[in-house]
């Protein structure tokens, strides 16, 4: 690969025909400068509190048929509700996946529309839940993409206080035992307490990463830091009392006072004492900072850009950047551009189902008109995804999508791809000089064989769907 | 079998002592029929005709020993016991095979290799027209209508005699081209080929890629397209998936059913048309004598050609001007070394075929050799 293939494949999103860039690294830089956070048709969608207003009232219906047992009725509409909210879901789930392909597709800041995507894996929330369902989208546009140029702190907080994830991690149900509402549970008998699951994927996952020298301890202390961390307008009690209250909007972060774990905390042997929310921001100002979090973050980097085994001089190139800087990631991402170790001419990774997909759109430019339905483009862009194994925003797991070869690289997943390349060139003019495209695509690094078995092809839509499965569209 | 006496010169063998009368007509000239089979990717002719009785043939393809049980022992040579109906002709005296045999083409690139296969040119690209069309030129209006089954013209019938392709949209199954094209692709990538030879091999997808359904229904379609008696009399059918890189042994067994399915689907379409009917079968190169790293063998030189088919005028035994296999005797120290022309048996299997002189059918075949000795074969 030369340095244009590098910086349109490795650092971007794939080339385009006819793309000529005469500066890659210089290219790379000025993306941002150019890039911005609004994403394209996004005031169509439904928001954040149209989501969660949805999610209320189906959380009261269900509720509502729970707690009548002998009422068919209201079991009946508890069931409905149900239905009703998981059609009006998969809408908002296909709309939003339909603006985030048509917003790589036609992204001419690929580098850090690559970002968004990295930082939103990163920071994964999974849509199977009813929890997180039709916020994934969103969570994206709204925690992710202001602040991939900005401070890593930044991007923590927004998305530590972003209603999907802090329902996706139940969150939500967290109280602290010895604060008002937690003691007042207790003294009745009931069973108000901590749930660590939040606390302890900030560490693992998001920050620190695992093994790096936090204990058990730490994430149940961290735990009762965050209580209190909830989501406006979510069930009947405080969340929604408190929230029309104090005039903030549905679907906002809320902090409960009265579910937070009052006293000082002590997390990774620091000592907490502010009170109310300041506690938790204080906790996570601290973690973005703490070595590890350079170390873990410039190694997940380093394997995104630079290959399934991270070279060590890049990470050390990486985490010296985050650390100087403060974990300034513009500075941190710039430092990905002068790094040798990235522009290695060999392929270094195995596209996944979403790079391949986006790649090949580029590739043989087919349109997406999102004008009509945006929800339709959208569908056929999830589905494609679960066939090919990458449901958008449905890693399953917090830790998100694997980022290694090993992952992606299987004869099924292979077969697919044919597959999917088969209905794809279906689309494509029957006019098209395959021939002149692969060299155009592909630029230095066309294969001999690839132009031949290219060349040979019956038809020029086959001869598309070949170059669309090519050794040189799997890799970059 | 033709003994190691042999008159090799200037590219061509002249078949000796094998020299025929002009025969005299016994069939009216529209029933006779020429199907040339092109296999495009370079089969290896020691997989499909093996010669099992070379002293250093155990030592080097020893491993795929096993493929070969049960199949029909020819001289020195096993055929693959897969090749049924091929097999079957043979002991009528429909077949005829030829060893060794290479194109005057010693590089190593498919597509310069099934050029000059197909033009009979000096240099590849370098003749714009075909041999096939240069032959239908050659013969009377009647028996000159060619049809080609592919989505365009193939170079062997590009020329000035007008010609049709035919791709046909009732058979079963694109998928069935296109693995095997995705196979071409990933030939040289060993991850990207190791992971699709695995995929095919699956149960799952055999019976979504039926080789043999769309093998068995192409033969069976060039057969209806000759038999009526103004449907077409020569005709080309490419033949693909041969370039096996890796996992060779599992590829030719399905390499093998497919071909059999569509020469025996042309043999019953055709009836009795058949035993005026020539099936030239033949490939760019061979492979490499030695296996290679990832189950599979790589760009040789000289290979196996077939001619079946009524009018092969089979003999019952292979022939073969046999170099051997021992180090010594390996063309550049890796291929099987070419001791006959691909083009002599070609022309000399025509002039017979069309009753023509054989060097007349030299120089309009192949024109740019014109040292081609050919007999009448």
């Amino acid at each position: 690969m030369d340095r244009n293939d590098i910086a349109l494949n490795r650092f971007g999103l794939g080339a385009r025909p006819g793309e000529r860039i005469g500066d890659p690294a210089g290219w790379l830089r000025e993306q941002m400068s150019r890039y911005r956070p609004a994403l394209n048709g996004s005031a169509a969608l439904t928001s954040r509190g149209g989501v969660v207003r949805a999610i209320a009232q189906l959380q009261r219906a269900v509720l509502e048929g729970r707690e009548k047992p002998g009422d068919k009725a209201a079991a009946q509409r508890g069931d409905d509700a149900l239905k009703a909210f998981q059609g009006k879901v998969r809408s908002i789930y296909q709309e939003q996946v339909g603006l985030r392909a048509r917003a790589a597709i036609a992204s001419e800041t690929p580098f850090i529309e690559r970002l968004v995507h990295f930082w939103s894996n990163h920071f994964a929330v999974s849509q199977e839940k009813m929890g997180p369902n039709g916020l994934a989208g969103l969570f994206e546009m709204e925690a992710i993409r202001p602040h991939v140029l900005g401070r890593f702190e930044d991007m923590l907080v927004a998305v530590e206080q972003h209603p999907a994830m802090l329902m996706y991690l139940d969150q939500i149900y967290s109280t602290g035992p010895n604060s008002k509402t937690g003691a007042a549970a207790a003294r009745q008998g009931g069973a108000r307490g901590l749930n660590e699951n939040l606390a302890r994927e900030i560490l693992e996952l998001h920050t620190l990463g695992a093994g790096s020298g936090y204990n058990q301890g730490d994430v149940t202390e961290f735990a009762r830091v965050l209580t209190g961390w909830n989501v406006a307008g979510l069930g009947r009690g405080a969340p929604t009392q408190l929230a029309l209250k104090a005039g903030v909007p549905q679907g906002d972060f809320l902090f409960i006072d009265d579910w937070h774990e009052p006293g000082a905390r002590t997390v990774l042997g620091k000592s907490y004492a502010q009170p109310g929310v300041a506690q938790g921001r204080a906790v996570l100002a601290d973690l973005a900072r703490h070595p590890a979090t350079a170390r873990h973050v410039a190694t997940k980097l380093a394997r995104h850009f630079g290959g399934d085994d991270p070279p060590p001089a890049l990470v050390a190139r990486l985490e010296k950047a985050y650390r100087t800087s403060g974990g300034d990631l513009r500075v941190v991402h710039g430092a990905l551009i002068e790094a040798p170790e990235v522009w290695a001419s060999a392929p270094l990774k195995f596209r996944t189902p979403w790079e391949w997909v986006i790649a090949s759109y580029r590739a043989v430019k087919l349109p997406i008109d999102l004008s009509e339905h945006p929800g339709k483009a959208g569908a056929g862009f999830s589905n494609l995804l679960i066939q090919l194994g990458q449901p958008v925003w449905k890693p399953g797991s917090p830790a998100g999508y694997d980022d290694v070869a090993a992952s992606w690289a299987g004869p099924d997943a292979l077969i697919r791809r044919v597959e999917a390349a088969s209905q794809l060139s279906g689309k494509t003019s029957p006019a098209t000089d395959t021939r002149a495209l692969a060299r155009e695509i592909f630029g230095a690094r066309l294969s001999q064989t690839t132009a031949d078995v290219i060349a040979a092809a019956g038809d020029p839509r086959q001869g598309t769907a070949l170059l669309l499965v090519a050794p040189e569209m799997m890799r970059r | 079998m033709f003994d190691r006496r042999s008159l090799l010169k200037g590219g061509g063998l002249a078949l000796a002592g094998v020299a025929f009368p002009r025969i005299a007509y016994t069939a009216a000239p529209t029933q006779r029929r020429l199907v040339f089979l092109i296999q495009r990717g370079a089969a290896d002719g020691l997989s499909i005709l093996a010669p099992t009785g070379d002293p250093d043939f155990a030592r080097i393809r020893g491993g795929w020993g096993r493929d070969l049980e049960g199949g029909a022992k020819l001289d020195m040579f096993t055929l693959h016991p897969l090749l049924k109906r091929i097999a079957a002709m043979h002991g009528a005296k429909q077949a005829r095979f030829v060893h060794a045999a290479a194109s005057a083409y010693r590089e190593r690139s498919h597509f310069e290799g099934q050029n000059i296969l197909e033009t009979g040119g000096r240099a590849p690209y370098a003749e714009k027209t075909g041999w096939m069309n240069r032959l239908a030129g050659a013969l009377p209006r009647s028996e000159s209508k060619a049809i080609a089954i592919a989505p365009a013209v193939p170079a062997a019938l590009r020329g000035s005699v007008p010609v049709a392709s035919f791709a046909p949209s009732v058979l079963p199954d694109a998928t069935a081209d296109m693995a095997a094209r995705v196979s071409a692709l990933y030939a040289p990538d060993r991850q990207l080929s190791g992971l699709w030879d695995s995929a095919l091999a699956t149960q799952k997808l055999a019976g979504q890629i039926d080789g043999n359904g769309s093998a068995a229904a192409i033969g069976a379609l060039a057969a209806k397209m000759m038999v009526p008696a103004d449907g077409a009399r020569i005709m080309m059918i490419e033949s693909i998936g041969w370039d096996t890189h890796s996992g060779q042994s599992n590829r030719m067994k399905t390499q093998m059913n497919a071909l059999d399915a569509l020469v025996g689907a042309l043999a019953d379409g055709l009836g009795p048309a058949w035993q005026k009917t020539l099936v030239i079968v033949a490939t760019e190169f061979g492979r490499t004598v030695a296996v290679n790293g990832t189950g599979g063998t790589d760009h040789g030189t000289a290979g196996l050609m077939m001619l079946l088919g009524g009018a092969a005028h089979g003999t019952g035994k292979v022939e073969a001007d046999w170099p051997g296999l021992s180090q010594a005797a390996l063309y550049e120290g890796r291929d099987l070394k070419p001791t006959i022309a691909t083009e002599a048996v070609i022309a000399g299997a025509i002039a017979r075929h069309y009753d023509m002189e054989p060097a007349r059918v030299a120089k309009a075949l192949y024109p740019a050799q014109p040292g081609l000795k050919v007999g009448a074969a």
